[in-house]
Protein backbone atom coordinates (compact mmCIF):
# COMPACT_ATOMS: atom_id res chain seq x y z
CA UNK A 1 0.00 0.00 0.00
CA UNK A 2 2.82 2.24 1.04
CA UNK A 3 4.87 0.62 -2.08
CA UNK A 4 3.63 2.87 -5.03
CA UNK A 5 4.48 5.84 -3.14
CA UNK A 6 7.98 5.62 -2.55
CA UNK A 7 9.44 5.81 -5.99
CA UNK A 8 10.52 9.52 -5.41
CA UNK A 9 11.72 9.29 -1.74
CA UNK A 10 14.39 8.59 0.21
CA UNK A 11 13.74 5.84 2.33
CA UNK A 12 15.34 3.66 4.96
CA UNK A 13 14.44 0.86 6.29
CA UNK A 14 14.89 -1.60 9.64
CA UNK A 15 16.42 -5.25 9.02
CA UNK A 16 14.55 -8.10 8.89
CA UNK A 17 10.55 -8.37 7.36
CA UNK A 18 11.05 -5.08 6.57
CA UNK A 19 13.56 -4.91 4.74
CA UNK A 20 12.48 -7.98 3.03
CA UNK A 21 8.75 -6.90 2.54
CA UNK A 22 10.29 -3.83 0.69
CA UNK A 23 12.85 -6.00 -1.24
CA UNK A 24 10.65 -8.19 -2.68
CA UNK A 25 8.04 -5.50 -3.90
CA UNK A 26 11.09 -4.72 -6.09
CA UNK A 27 13.95 -2.83 -5.20
CA UNK A 28 15.07 0.69 -6.09
CA UNK A 29 18.11 2.62 -6.06
CA UNK A 30 16.71 5.45 -3.46
CA UNK A 31 16.04 2.46 -0.50
CA UNK A 32 18.48 1.85 1.96
CA UNK A 33 18.20 -1.18 4.46
CA UNK A 34 20.10 -0.86 7.88
CA UNK A 35 20.53 -4.39 7.82
CA UNK A 36 21.96 -4.69 11.94
CA UNK A 37 21.90 -1.55 13.76
CA UNK A 38 19.33 -1.58 15.97
CA UNK A 39 17.53 1.67 16.52
CA UNK A 40 19.82 4.02 14.03
CA UNK A 41 17.50 3.86 11.17
CA UNK A 42 15.91 7.19 12.15
CA UNK A 43 18.85 8.76 12.87
CA UNK A 44 20.22 8.05 9.15
CA UNK A 45 16.39 9.46 8.16
CA UNK A 46 17.88 12.61 9.99
CA UNK A 47 21.08 12.99 8.68
CA UNK A 48 19.48 13.11 5.55
CA UNK A 49 16.42 14.82 6.03
CA UNK A 50 18.63 18.05 7.39
CA UNK A 51 21.17 17.74 4.87
CA UNK A 52 18.66 17.44 1.88
CA UNK A 53 15.67 19.73 2.38
CA UNK A 54 14.13 19.50 -1.11
CA UNK A 55 13.91 15.72 -0.40
CA UNK A 56 11.16 13.74 0.79
CA UNK A 57 12.87 10.95 3.48
CA UNK A 58 10.38 8.20 5.08
CA UNK A 59 11.83 5.81 7.57
CA UNK A 60 10.44 2.51 8.11
CA UNK A 61 11.07 1.50 11.47
CA UNK A 62 9.85 -1.15 14.39
CA UNK A 63 9.25 -0.92 17.77
CA UNK A 64 12.03 -3.03 19.30
CA UNK A 65 14.65 -0.47 17.49
CA UNK A 66 13.06 2.17 17.90
CA UNK A 67 12.88 0.82 22.13
CA UNK A 68 16.37 0.78 21.42
CA UNK A 69 16.92 4.23 20.66
CA UNK A 70 14.27 6.30 22.39
CA UNK A 71 16.13 9.65 22.14
CA UNK A 72 15.83 9.42 18.91
CA UNK A 73 12.47 11.02 19.21
CA UNK A 74 13.74 13.90 21.30
CA UNK A 75 16.52 14.60 18.72
CA UNK A 76 14.04 14.64 15.41
CA UNK A 77 11.58 16.57 17.88
CA UNK A 78 14.31 19.39 18.73
CA UNK A 79 15.55 19.44 15.10
CA UNK A 80 12.02 19.13 13.40
CA UNK A 81 13.17 18.13 9.88
CA UNK A 82 10.29 19.21 7.70
CA UNK A 83 10.81 16.51 5.42
CA UNK A 84 11.17 13.57 7.08
CA UNK A 85 8.02 10.76 7.76
CA UNK A 86 8.87 8.09 10.26
CA UNK A 87 6.64 5.19 10.28
CA UNK A 88 6.95 2.70 13.13
CA UNK A 89 5.44 -0.68 12.94
CA UNK A 90 4.85 -1.86 16.13
CA UNK A 91 3.98 -5.28 16.02
CA UNK A 92 5.03 -6.01 19.57
CA UNK A 93 7.37 -8.24 18.59
CA UNK A 94 11.07 -8.76 17.89
CA UNK A 95 9.62 -10.50 14.92
CA UNK A 96 12.90 -10.54 12.62
CA UNK A 97 14.68 -12.76 15.78
CA UNK A 98 12.64 -15.14 16.58
CA UNK A 99 9.28 -13.47 17.67
CA UNK A 100 9.65 -12.06 21.24
CA UNK A 101 7.27 -9.71 22.96
CA UNK A 102 8.51 -6.40 22.74
CA UNK A 103 7.74 -4.06 25.53
CA UNK A 104 4.84 -2.43 23.80
CA UNK A 105 2.78 -5.82 23.82
CA UNK A 106 -1.04 -5.70 24.78
CA UNK A 107 -0.47 -2.09 25.17
CA UNK A 108 2.01 -1.84 28.27
CA UNK A 109 4.06 0.84 26.76
CA UNK A 110 2.37 3.42 24.48
CA UNK A 111 4.92 4.15 21.36
CA UNK A 112 3.00 7.18 20.14
CA UNK A 113 2.88 8.97 23.87
CA UNK A 114 6.50 8.50 23.65
CA UNK A 115 6.61 10.36 20.47
CA UNK A 116 4.60 12.95 21.55
CA UNK A 117 5.96 13.25 25.00
CA UNK A 118 9.40 14.05 23.02
CA UNK A 119 7.69 17.08 21.32
CA UNK A 120 6.81 15.33 18.12
CA UNK A 121 3.69 17.65 17.31
CA UNK A 122 2.06 15.79 14.48
CA UNK A 123 1.91 12.08 15.81
CA UNK A 124 -0.98 9.56 14.21
CA UNK A 125 -1.15 5.89 15.84
CA UNK A 126 -3.08 4.12 13.41
CA UNK A 127 -4.46 0.46 14.14
CA UNK A 128 -6.80 -0.20 10.53
CA UNK A 129 -5.07 -0.65 6.81
CA UNK A 130 -7.65 2.51 6.17
CA UNK A 131 -6.25 4.36 9.15
CA UNK A 132 -2.69 3.85 7.95
CA UNK A 133 -3.15 5.11 4.44
CA UNK A 134 -5.04 8.48 5.29
CA UNK A 135 -2.37 9.29 7.96
CA UNK A 136 0.19 8.34 5.32
CA UNK A 137 -1.08 10.55 2.90
CA UNK A 138 -1.33 12.93 5.63
CA UNK A 139 1.95 12.97 6.47
CA UNK A 140 3.49 13.23 2.61
CA UNK A 141 1.37 16.07 1.92
CA UNK A 142 2.47 17.75 5.52
CA UNK A 143 5.02 20.17 5.29
CA UNK A 144 6.50 19.00 8.85
CA UNK A 145 8.15 16.13 11.01
CA UNK A 146 5.30 13.20 11.26
CA UNK A 147 5.19 10.14 13.33
CA UNK A 148 3.31 6.94 12.72
CA UNK A 149 2.67 4.47 14.74
CA UNK A 150 1.27 1.50 13.08
CA UNK A 151 -0.50 -1.53 15.20
CA UNK A 152 -0.04 -4.48 12.63
CA UNK A 153 0.20 -8.04 13.18
CA UNK A 154 3.78 -9.55 13.87
CA UNK A 155 4.18 -11.48 10.46
CA UNK A 156 6.68 -11.54 8.00
CA UNK A 157 8.00 -13.02 4.83
CA UNK A 158 8.62 -17.10 4.90
CA UNK A 159 12.53 -16.01 3.24
CA UNK A 160 15.10 -13.71 3.98
CA UNK A 161 17.96 -13.44 1.62
CA UNK A 162 18.83 -10.46 -0.52
CA UNK A 163 20.55 -10.26 -3.97
CA UNK A 164 22.64 -6.96 -2.63
CA UNK A 165 25.91 -6.48 -0.51
CA UNK A 166 25.58 -4.33 2.30
CA UNK A 167 28.10 -1.86 0.87
CA UNK A 168 26.81 -2.48 -2.82
CA UNK A 169 23.61 -0.46 -0.92
CA UNK A 170 25.37 2.18 0.34
CA UNK A 171 26.98 2.66 -2.98
CA UNK A 172 24.13 3.02 -4.95
CA UNK A 173 21.98 4.79 -2.80
CA UNK A 174 24.38 7.65 -2.49
CA UNK A 175 24.69 7.44 -6.46
CA UNK A 176 21.14 8.16 -6.62
CA UNK A 177 21.14 10.79 -4.32
CA UNK A 178 24.00 12.54 -6.02
CA UNK A 179 22.30 12.02 -9.32
CA UNK A 180 19.28 14.01 -7.96
CA UNK A 181 20.79 17.11 -7.13
CA UNK A 182 19.09 20.38 -8.67
CA UNK B 1 42.19 23.21 35.29
CA UNK B 2 40.33 25.04 32.56
CA UNK B 3 39.65 24.63 28.97
CA UNK B 4 42.13 26.17 26.44
CA UNK B 5 40.40 29.06 24.73
CA UNK B 6 43.16 29.63 22.43
CA UNK B 7 43.61 26.04 21.67
CA UNK B 8 39.75 25.56 21.17
CA UNK B 9 39.27 28.56 18.69
CA UNK B 10 42.13 26.45 16.61
CA UNK B 11 40.68 23.38 17.01
CA UNK B 12 37.68 24.98 15.85
CA UNK B 13 39.53 26.74 12.86
CA UNK B 14 40.79 23.40 11.96
CA UNK B 15 37.49 22.26 11.19
CA UNK B 16 36.58 25.32 9.34
CA UNK B 17 39.58 24.83 7.23
CA UNK B 18 38.93 21.38 6.32
CA UNK B 19 35.73 22.59 4.66
CA UNK B 20 33.35 20.98 6.90
CA UNK B 21 29.83 22.67 7.07
CA UNK B 22 27.85 19.99 9.41
CA UNK B 23 28.82 18.74 12.73
CA UNK B 24 27.00 15.95 15.13
CA UNK B 25 27.82 16.45 18.78
CA UNK B 26 27.25 15.54 22.49
CA UNK B 27 28.46 18.25 24.97
CA UNK B 28 31.27 17.69 27.50
CA UNK B 29 33.94 20.19 29.36
CA UNK B 30 36.29 19.77 26.98
CA UNK B 31 34.14 20.39 23.61
CA UNK B 32 32.18 23.44 25.03
CA UNK B 33 34.17 25.88 23.71
CA UNK B 34 34.27 24.50 20.77
CA UNK B 35 30.53 23.75 20.39
CA UNK B 36 29.56 27.49 21.44
CA UNK B 37 31.70 28.24 17.72
CA UNK B 38 29.97 25.71 16.32
CA UNK B 39 26.74 26.95 17.47
CA UNK B 40 27.22 30.62 16.79
CA UNK B 41 28.63 30.04 13.24
CA UNK B 42 25.82 30.87 10.82
CA UNK B 43 27.66 28.47 8.07
CA UNK B 44 27.87 25.41 10.24
CA UNK B 45 24.95 23.17 10.88
CA UNK B 46 25.66 21.96 14.42
CA UNK B 47 23.23 18.72 15.26
CA UNK B 48 22.91 17.94 19.18
CA UNK B 49 22.26 14.21 20.12
CA UNK B 50 20.89 13.22 23.01
CA UNK B 51 23.55 9.32 22.67
CA UNK B 52 26.53 9.73 20.65
CA UNK B 53 25.29 6.70 18.68
CA UNK B 54 22.46 8.55 16.88
CA UNK B 55 25.70 10.65 15.94
CA UNK B 56 26.84 7.67 13.83
CA UNK B 57 23.39 7.47 11.59
CA UNK B 58 23.08 11.04 11.17
CA UNK B 59 26.91 10.92 10.16
CA UNK B 60 25.85 8.04 7.44
CA UNK B 61 22.83 10.18 6.73
CA UNK B 62 25.21 13.20 5.75
CA UNK B 63 27.76 11.00 3.97
CA UNK B 64 24.93 9.90 1.69
CA UNK B 65 23.81 13.93 1.47
CA UNK B 66 26.82 14.85 0.23
CA UNK B 67 27.64 16.64 3.16
CA UNK B 68 30.98 17.48 5.03
CA UNK B 69 30.16 16.61 8.48
CA UNK B 70 32.34 15.34 11.56
CA UNK B 71 31.31 14.02 15.62
CA UNK B 72 32.61 15.20 18.55
CA UNK B 73 32.42 13.35 21.46
CA UNK B 74 34.38 12.26 24.76
CA UNK B 75 35.81 8.48 24.42
CA UNK B 76 33.08 7.28 26.55
CA UNK B 77 30.41 8.17 23.99
CA UNK B 78 32.50 6.50 21.46
CA UNK B 79 31.88 3.78 23.83
CA UNK B 80 28.31 4.39 23.84
CA UNK B 81 28.01 4.77 19.99
CA UNK B 82 29.90 1.01 19.59
CA UNK B 83 27.30 -0.67 17.71
CA UNK B 84 26.08 1.95 15.24
CA UNK B 85 30.16 1.99 14.57
CA UNK B 86 30.53 -1.65 13.91
CA UNK B 87 27.26 -2.01 12.72
CA UNK B 88 26.79 0.49 10.14
CA UNK B 89 29.99 2.43 9.68
CA UNK B 90 32.05 -0.49 9.42
CA UNK B 91 29.59 -2.47 8.12
CA UNK B 92 28.31 -0.40 5.43
CA UNK B 93 31.81 1.00 4.52
CA UNK B 94 30.38 4.43 5.60
CA UNK B 95 33.41 7.09 6.75
CA UNK B 96 33.54 8.89 10.19
CA UNK B 97 35.92 11.51 11.32
CA UNK B 98 35.78 11.81 14.75
CA UNK B 99 36.98 14.33 17.14
CA UNK B 100 37.31 12.56 20.42
CA UNK B 101 38.36 14.34 23.99
CA UNK B 102 40.28 11.50 25.65
CA UNK B 103 39.12 11.31 29.05
CA UNK B 104 40.95 9.94 32.21
CA UNK B 105 44.36 9.27 30.38
CA UNK B 106 47.96 10.70 31.34
CA UNK B 107 47.34 13.23 34.21
CA UNK B 108 43.78 12.75 34.82
CA UNK B 109 42.28 13.78 38.35
CA UNK B 110 39.14 12.12 38.29
CA UNK B 111 38.85 8.31 39.05
CA UNK B 112 35.64 8.64 36.77
CA UNK B 113 36.78 9.00 33.62
CA UNK B 114 39.94 6.56 34.13
CA UNK B 115 38.34 3.12 33.13
CA UNK B 116 37.57 4.70 29.54
CA UNK B 117 40.73 6.56 28.92
CA UNK B 118 42.23 3.77 29.76
CA UNK B 119 40.78 1.16 27.26
CA UNK B 120 39.95 3.53 24.03
CA UNK B 121 43.06 2.76 22.45
CA UNK B 122 42.40 -0.65 22.99
CA UNK B 123 38.95 -0.44 21.58
CA UNK B 124 40.23 1.78 18.71
CA UNK B 125 42.71 -0.94 17.74
CA UNK B 126 40.34 -3.76 18.02
CA UNK B 127 38.37 -2.25 15.24
CA UNK B 128 41.30 -1.34 12.98
CA UNK B 129 40.39 2.14 13.16
CA UNK B 130 43.02 4.62 12.50
CA UNK B 131 43.70 7.07 14.91
CA UNK B 132 45.94 10.00 16.00
CA UNK B 133 46.67 11.79 19.19
CA UNK B 134 46.44 15.84 18.78
CA UNK B 135 48.46 17.70 21.77
CA UNK B 136 49.87 20.24 19.85
CA UNK B 137 47.88 23.55 18.43
CA UNK B 138 50.57 23.43 15.73
CA UNK B 139 49.59 20.56 14.48
CA UNK B 140 45.90 20.06 15.17
CA UNK B 141 44.62 21.83 11.78
CA UNK B 142 46.38 19.44 10.02
CA UNK B 143 45.63 16.34 11.56
CA UNK B 144 41.77 17.50 11.33
CA UNK B 145 41.86 17.84 7.71
CA UNK B 146 43.89 14.57 6.88
CA UNK B 147 41.68 12.47 9.12
CA UNK B 148 38.89 13.86 7.30
CA UNK B 149 40.69 12.68 4.13
CA UNK B 150 41.64 9.57 5.37
CA UNK B 151 37.69 8.64 6.02
CA UNK B 152 36.89 9.70 2.56
CA UNK B 153 39.40 7.55 0.92
CA UNK B 154 39.54 4.55 3.04
CA UNK B 155 35.48 4.73 3.83
CA UNK B 156 36.43 4.24 7.15
CA UNK B 157 35.74 5.53 10.73
CA UNK B 158 38.97 7.46 11.50
CA UNK B 159 39.43 9.17 15.29
CA UNK B 160 41.63 11.99 16.31
CA UNK B 161 42.02 12.03 19.98
CA UNK B 162 41.89 15.44 21.47
CA UNK B 163 44.94 14.73 24.93
CA UNK B 164 44.73 17.08 27.91
CA UNK B 165 47.97 18.95 26.70
CA UNK B 166 45.89 20.24 23.86
CA UNK B 167 42.24 21.15 25.07
CA UNK B 168 43.41 22.52 28.60
CA UNK B 169 45.06 25.80 29.94
CA UNK B 170 48.41 25.36 30.74
CA UNK B 171 49.37 26.03 34.11
C1 LIG C 1 22.08 -4.65 19.30
C2 LIG C 1 21.27 -5.79 18.82
N1 LIG C 1 20.71 -6.66 19.70
C3 LIG C 1 19.96 -7.68 19.24
C4 LIG C 1 19.78 -7.88 17.91
C5 LIG C 1 18.97 -9.06 17.42
N2 LIG C 1 17.78 -8.63 16.69
C6 LIG C 1 17.68 -8.75 15.35
S1 LIG C 1 16.21 -8.25 14.75
C7 LIG C 1 15.64 -7.86 16.30
C8 LIG C 1 14.24 -7.38 16.53
C9 LIG C 1 13.88 -6.16 15.77
O1 LIG C 1 12.62 -5.78 16.26
P1 LIG C 1 11.79 -4.64 15.58
O2 LIG C 1 12.62 -3.44 15.38
O3 LIG C 1 10.54 -4.46 16.38
O4 LIG C 1 11.45 -5.19 14.15
P2 LIG C 1 10.64 -6.52 13.73
O5 LIG C 1 11.66 -7.60 13.56
O6 LIG C 1 9.64 -6.83 14.79
O7 LIG C 1 10.02 -6.15 12.43
C10 LIG C 1 16.62 -8.15 17.27
C11 LIG C 1 16.44 -7.96 18.72
C12 LIG C 1 20.38 -6.94 17.02
N3 LIG C 1 20.22 -6.99 15.69
N4 LIG C 1 21.11 -5.94 17.50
Amino acid sequence: MLYPELGDKLVVTIMGACAQELYDRGHKENFFYLQHAMGLASSIGLGLALHLPHEKIVVLDGDGSVLMNLGTLATLARYRPRNLVHVIFDNGSLLSTGGFDSHTTSGITDLAAIARGAGVEHVAAVDSVVAFGEAAIEAFARDDLSVIVAKVAAVGPNHYGMDLQLPENAFRFKRWIAGRKP
Amino acid sequence: MSVSYENSKIVYQGIKDAGITSLSALPETWLGLLLQHADRDPDMRLIQVAKEEEAIGIAAGAYFAGERHILLMQNHGFLAAMNGIVSLALLYGIPLCMLIALRGHWGEPYPWHTRGGIVTEGVLRALNIPFEYARSPNAVGRQIREAYTLSQSALSPIALLLTRDLMEEAL
